[in-house]
């Protein structure tokens, strides 16, 4: 008895009234990478990250250095007056922490109230940010805390998706387990369309942005 | 899910006739249509992109078989597996056995039509499981063993004060009657569900055979954490979602915030590729794929493979007037509105759905706004014939069809027979319309029939040349 994979393919095969693909169709099929329209603007990249960020609820704070960070984010927590704790991805874990922090690198905990995380990229088309799973950016980080403080260095930000593409294939490693854009906090329309932040993910995230 | 489409009629007077949903159904009308509109207008290449996406996708369906079979290698490369099902009773085996393996005791679910489709929670709630719905929208229905009304927005039909209610009976008091609070006592109870899940179910809104990934787009996070913090990761998804490239993927989502909920982009796109690797500190330890047929690879070999485009974004429900009217319960399926009047009786059967393709006014918004372009009331207006080839349409019906081919082929009857109607209409008529007509009391009940002038168009036409 055949399987429903090779029944589903000889479904398919009838329904396309053909047989499968000679190997040198499939060759050609995949060699074939059609670029698609892409949104037209002139607008600054770095400008344009920010607006469209601030857009949907999302906060944008500057620096000029990565030392400069771990100041900003102090001034951050202190402002909406979380605890002296966060988790941190071990991108971000050679920066100067303040000494009193109870900081770690593991996965966010259900009580976990801060996390800080350094984006792969920021897409300035609609202002998104690449976030890439691993040991330098869990990503519980990105979805369980009600605060998350994104790292992004200017200079990665680029104008649309498929320039994030081309970061995403030349990375050691290829892509990631998760890759996970985040374009501002987490929000629901679901009672009565009356948008609500804070559904299921973090009520506030925070960029941070690194020099440009 | 158990299909209730034959009582389409009953449950539209119904949903007529029934005020919180009216007064829920009247909220949600302008919002989305207004949105897309405005999303619409501000990209200068939304149409350009249309098209492109029309003819993208009926590229890849044209070798969709090669794409699958690419997709596959590339998760099993990835570490996760795929799974193969023929229809609905084979996905439910599939993870049911995935579930059982483990041991699984609670299921958390991220948005997913397509277990909507092959009845996933009534079979895991059966073998014993807590199956949780962590979409708000899905929860509430959930809690109102319900099924969704719309694709995007499950519980578009509820008014807030039913919501209020719901959570009293599911959480316990004090009841909350603000969006906020409301919201936030979802957020705290699922929480912990999150953390105990053994088994996270999503859907795909794209596979893609680059790499192996499995994409979803949330604006609440839910699906992410369902995922992320489960022991295993199911992924329930049509054989049609596969694209070939990361960059085709782009320009599908170009389209789907903006035609579903009039956004740019939903707050949460995700692309998940296998289970956890090593040094990884979270992330699911098993990754499976069930890969669901159900009649599709039939709609491919047939003239309604377009609806195979469909990227479910719930726009052309949203512009429906007939949908606006009676919301998504009516419909008695998963699917709703325009794309689940074709969807329903392809998948269901034609008999199990009659009402549905005939519920349309072929005013033809849904095409308009489609953003694959499907034109849909073409597809409605072909199931159509099928029923009518099929002998499923009522005698009366065909009959009457048939009398009226029989005169309308042949003038000379037709105009003796116009010249007797238009005279007899106005005779009937009081002040100049008619408040009931033969056959035809069901459109009379509830307006009146202008009369005809007493004289046809052609009789007009002649006396009027003659005088100039």
């Amino acid at each position: 008895m055949s399987t429903a994979r090779e029944r589903i393919l000889r479904d398919l095969h009838i329904a396309l009234k053909r047989g499968p693909l000679a190997a040198e169709q499939r060759t050609a099929l995949d060699a074939e990478r059609p670029a698609h329209i892409r949104p037209a603007f002139d607008e600054d990249l770095i400008a344009r990250f920010v607006r469209k960020f601030e857009s949907r609820s999302g906060t944008v704070a500057r620096v000029a250095t990565l030392a400069e960070v771990p100041e900003a984010v102090e001034q951050y927590r202190t402002a909406k007056g979380l605890p002296p704790r966060a988790a941190i991805g071990a991108a971000l874990a050679g920066l100067a922490w303040p000494q009193e922090w109870a900081i770690h690198h593991g996965a966010a905990a259900i009580d976990e109230t801060l996390a800080l995380s350094r984006a792969e990229t920021g897409v300035a088309e609609t202002g998104s940010l690449m976030l890439c799973s691993g040991p330098e950016s869990p990503t519980t980080h990105n979805f369980v805390p009600d605060d998350h403080v994104v790292v992004l260095e200017a200079a990665k930000v680029v104008r649309h998706f498929e320039d994030a593409w081309v970061v995403l294939r030349q990375r050691p490693g290829g892509i990631p387990r998760a890759t996970n854009f985040v374009s501002g906090p987490s929000r629901t329309a679901d009672v009565e369309q009356t948008i609500q932040l804070g559904a299921h993910g973090p009520r506030r995230v925070h960029v941070i942005l690194v020099g440009g | 899910m158990e299909i209730r489409s034959k009582e389409f009629k009953e449950r539209a007077v119904f949903a007529i006739h029934d005020a919180s949903l009216q007064q829920a159904l009247g909220k949600a009308r302008g919002g989305f249509v207004g949105k897309r509109a405005q999303q619409a207008a501000e990209l200068p290449e939304f149409e350009a992109l249309r098209e492109e996406a029309k003819n993208r996708k009926n590229a890849i369906l044209g070798h969709l078989d090669h794409w699958l079979e690419r997709y596959e290698a590339a998760v099993t490369a990835a570490g996760g597996q795929v799974h193969w099902a023929r229809d609905a009773a084979e996905a439910r085996e599939i993870i049911l056995g995935i579930c059982k393996r483990v041991g699984a005791r609670t299921v958390t679910k991220g948005k997913s039509m397509v277990s909507e489709e092959i009845g996933l929670n009534e079979a895991l709630i059966e073998h014993g499981m807590e199956v949780v719905e962590t979409d708000l929208g899905e929860y509430i229905i959930q809690l109102a063993h319900e099924p969704p009304s719309h694709i995007i927005a499950p519980a578009v039909h509820k008014t807030k004060d039913q919501v209020s209610d719901l959570f009293v009976a599911a959480h316990g008091g004090p009841r909350k009657t603000e969006v906020a609070d409301l919201v936030n006592e979802a957020r705290q109870v699922l929480r912990d569900k999150y953390f105990r899940s053994d088994v996270g179910i999503t859907g795909g809104n794209y596979l893609v055979a680059e790499t192996g990934s499995s994409v979803i787009v949330t604006n609440e996070g839910n699906g992410d954490l369902t995922q992320t913090l489960a022991k295993v990761h199911i992924v329930t998804s049509g054989i049609e979602r596969v694209v070939p490239t990361l960059d085709d993927v782009t320009l599908f989502l170009r389209l789907l915030a903006r035609s579903a909920t009039g956004q740019e982009t939903e707050t949460y796109t995700t692309f998940s590729t296998g289970p956890r690797r090593a040094g990884d500190p979270d992330g699911p330890e098993e990754y499976h794929v069930v890969l669901v047929d159900n009649g599709r690879s039939k709609m491919l070999g047939g003239r309604f493979r377009e609806m195979l485009r469909c990227i479910r974004c719930g726009a052309c429900m949203n512009h429906c007037p007939v949908y606006g009217s009676v919301g998504g319960h009516a419909y008695g399926w998963v699917y709703p509105g325009p794309m689940g009047s074709v969807l329903t009786p392809l998948i269901k059967g034609l008999d199990n759905a009659y009402d549905l393709p005939n519920a349309c006014t072929l005013n033809g918004r849904c095409a308009s706004v489609c953003p694959v372009k499907i034109p849909l009331p073409d597809l409605l207006r072909e199931l159509r014939h099928l029923q009518h080839r099929q002998e499923l349409s009522p005698a009366i019906q065909r009959h009457a069809l048939t009398a009226w081919r029989f005169v309308a082929t042949r003038p000379k009857l037709y105009r003796a027979g116009e010249w007797i109607a238009v005279r007899l209409l106005k005779a009937l008529a009081r002040n100049g319309s008619l408040r009931k007509f033969p056959f035809a009391e069901g459109w009379t009940a509830a307006r009146d029939l202008p009369a005809p002038a007493g004289k046809s168009f052609i009789e007009q036409w002649k006396s009027r040349r003659g005088q100039s």
